[in-house]
């Protein structure tokens, strides 16, 4: 079924997979694992996970479903939570090994944190926060050299106004940063079997990759679901004032929506970080986005353009998120959102 | 020996002001059109730097940065602050750097300042927002890392006590020393200028800023040496050529695109009472809300 031209010595991808509290996978290292089944198949390679913490026992069987052919498993009570030297040393450890192809890892404060060290070690690219991955050729003129099948890591760059393709001809592995949401999630086969392979712990890691020790720990349920509303009211910049922000957060009661806000509005103050939509922030896919004073910066569209519906509400009619709402209402929203507020409630049973 | 605080910082275009015209006409960045700042998050590592000398006798606070000539602002912009010192590493031959190529050059500067008990940086930089660099030095100096720290607990001769803040929560970390540690936004902000330090530094200038003067300052340096701000190249660095800049950079850009919006058929309405009464009525009955 694959091109028989193909050279023979594609290696395998990797997903690095994040373990939460309750012992389950991280849903980015699903979504990766889900995009890590296409690359893989696009490439006729396998899928590998690499699972470190410590009671794993049973996380193979929903691994497996997402057609995750081998689990390079680490298993040690020193090992969770997360801690860069011996994840570290581990991931390298089969790195070294497997020479992987591609390595995919979610671009969370563990990911983030990962990645950079693993791409310095082994002196390969790094590209963080992609919102796209594609297989492709490239050719580079100044070496004449043709290259077959190389991963091109997508991203908007330099305050959005870009978007850059990036590609890593000559080092392997390639590797990239995925934000939570960017991907989709999606179970490949429930009855995909693959096999676990257990590393020996001991034989690779020694005492001094235990000297960062973690004290103290507080982690938090989040109470900010953006990334499941079915409606979102989100504001930007164009908003003007933390005040002003209350006006969604009413819109939102009624609806009984959620409040999301874009990086201008954050960096302002208007909204806290946990509410940020976008490239560096959270992907959203709601049946309705209401972007009130949100001009539409490419790294915010990439966060929230596969809504089904888009609503934009803004004073400015030439906003760039006019060009991709099916409403653009040109008006302020203190103006406008009582309006929405006054309509609904009068309305709704 | 007196407690050194490395703190790498870099001078950036402010991509959170893009104006319209920051874009030229064939769809490049117009970076001359983009005022150049002090990367916010490298403030913040600048503050925890700074507190950390106010808290412990005889500590040096050195920064470190990489860029062009100008670049030397940022160093004095921190001798204002409370730096003590600063060193800017610039060459033609690092043009083009991603952060692999970035970090080796850092990370060869660095080890020139040893010995050195911390290496503070921002978590990231607003051009990029890659958050790479911190965690590649740290690396190459094989050193352990402290990422998205906010606050310092405790610091002695040996250890640190860092706390340091996730997605859904903090974690406090003891380490020993030395180690190199990001700083997140969430940490203190940096203090602002103070009127003494910008009076003592404020003829600071590297070799090629000198060159520029018209005014002589030979003997204002001879009794004012701190006043000179380092510059070192590639040679200096002692430096591979291969790891540096183009060649030294595994990651390649294949394409730039501008931004094209799929333009949508949008439908254009006014704030006025019967428009928005027309379309939640229509949300409405679609049952996309209610």
């Amino acid at each position: 079924m694959y091109n028989h031209l193909m050279p023979v010595n594609v290696n395998n991808i990797f997903v690095y997979c994040e373990v939460t509290d309750d012992k389950t996978i991280a849903d980015v290292s699903l979504e990766l694992l889900s995009k890590g089944r296409k690359l893989a198949n696009d490439l006729g390679v396998k899928l590998e996970a690499i699972v470190i913490g410590n009671e794993l026992a049973g996380v193979e069987k929903e691994l497996y479903t997402y057609g995750v052919d081998v689990i390079h498993m680490a298993e040690d009570d020193r090992l969770y939570p997360y801690t860069t030297l011996p994840h570290t040393a581990l991931v390298l450890n089969i790195f070294n090994a497997e020479k992987p192809e591609i390595a995919l890892f979610g671009a969370t404060s563990i990911g983030r944190d990962i990645a950079p060290r693993i791409a310095s070690a082994m002196r390969c690219g790094l590209t963080a926060d992609c919102t796209s991955l594609e297989i492709g050729d490239h050719f580079e003129n100044k070496t004449q050299t043709e290259y077959k099948n190389l991963l091109y890591q997508i991203r908007p760059a330099f305050g959005g106004n870009i978007i850059a393709t990036i590609i890593n001809p000559e080092t392997r592995p390639q590797m990239a940063t995925v934000r939570e949401g960017v991907m989709k999630k999606e179970i490949y086969d429930a009855k995909f079997k693959g096999k676990v392979k257990k590393i020996a712990v001991n034989s690779v890691l020694k005492d001094e990759d235990f000297c960062v020790q973690i004290i103290d720990r507080h982690i938090e349920a989040s109470k900010i679901n953006i990334k499941n509303a079915q409606v979102i009211i989100a504001g930007g910049y164009g908003v003007g004032s933390r005040e002003n922000f209350q006006l969604l957060y009413e819109l939102a009661d009624v609806l009984g929506a959620q409040v999301g806000a874009s990086r201008a509005a954050v960096d302002a103050g208007f909204s806290e970080h946990e509410r940020q939509i976008g490239q560096t922030g959270i992907t959203v896919r709601p049946k309705l986005y209401i972007a009130c004073g949100i001009s539409g910066a490419v790294q915010h569209r990439a966060g929230m353009d596969q809504s089904a519906q888009i609503i934009s509400i803004n004073s400015d009619i030439n906003a760039p998120i006019n060009q991709i709402a099916d409403y653009a209402i040109i008006g302020n929203i203190t103006d406008v959102i009582p309006k929405m507020i006054k309509y609904y409630k009068a309305n709704s049973k | 020996m007196s407690f050194r605080i490395i703190v790498l910082a870099k001078q950036v275009p402010d991509t959170r002001n893009v104006g319209k015209n920051a874009m030229k006409a064939d769809g490049t960045v117009n970076r001359a059109a983009l005022p150049a700042i002090f990367n916010p998050e490298d403030l913040n590592a600048l503050e925890m730097a700074l507190k950390i000398k106010d808290q412990l006798a005889d500590c040096e606070v050195i920064v470190l940065t990489m860029g062009p000539f100008r670049a030397a602002e940022i160093i004095r912009e921190a001798m204002y602050r409370g730096a003590d010192r600063g060193y800017l590493i610039t060459d033609r031959k690092f043009a083009g750097s991603d952060t692999l190529a970035t970090s080796y050059a850092i990370s060869l500067a660095v080890k020139k300042l040893a010995p050195y008990h911390l290496v503070i940086s921002g978590r990231q930089a607003i051009d990029g927002d890659t958050a790479q660099v911190g965690p590649q030095t740290a690396e190459k100096l094989q050193l352990p890392q402290i990422t998205y720290a906010e606050d310092i607990i405790e610091v002695d001769k040996k250890h640190i006590v860092v706390k340091r803040r996730l997605e859904h929560g903090t974690e406090t970390v003891k380490a020993p020393l030395p180690v190199a540690i990001t700083v997140h936004s969430s940490a203190p902000a940096c203090r602002q200028r103070i009127a003494k330090l910008l009076m003592k530094f404020k003829h600071a200038r590297t070799v090629t800023e000198l060159q520029d003067e018209t005014k002589d300052y030979t003997e204002l340096y001879t009794q004012r040496p701190y006043l000179q701000i380092d510059e070192w190249t590639a040679d200096d660095l002692h430096a591979d050529v291969g790891m540096l800049g183009l060649s030294g950079s595994p990651t390649k850009v294949k394409k730039i695109e501008n931004v094209v919006f799929a333009h949508k058929d949008s439908k254009v309405i006014s704030a006025a009472d019967e428009d928005i009464e027309n379309l939640m009525k229509e949300l409405m009955a679609s049952h996309v809300i209610g």
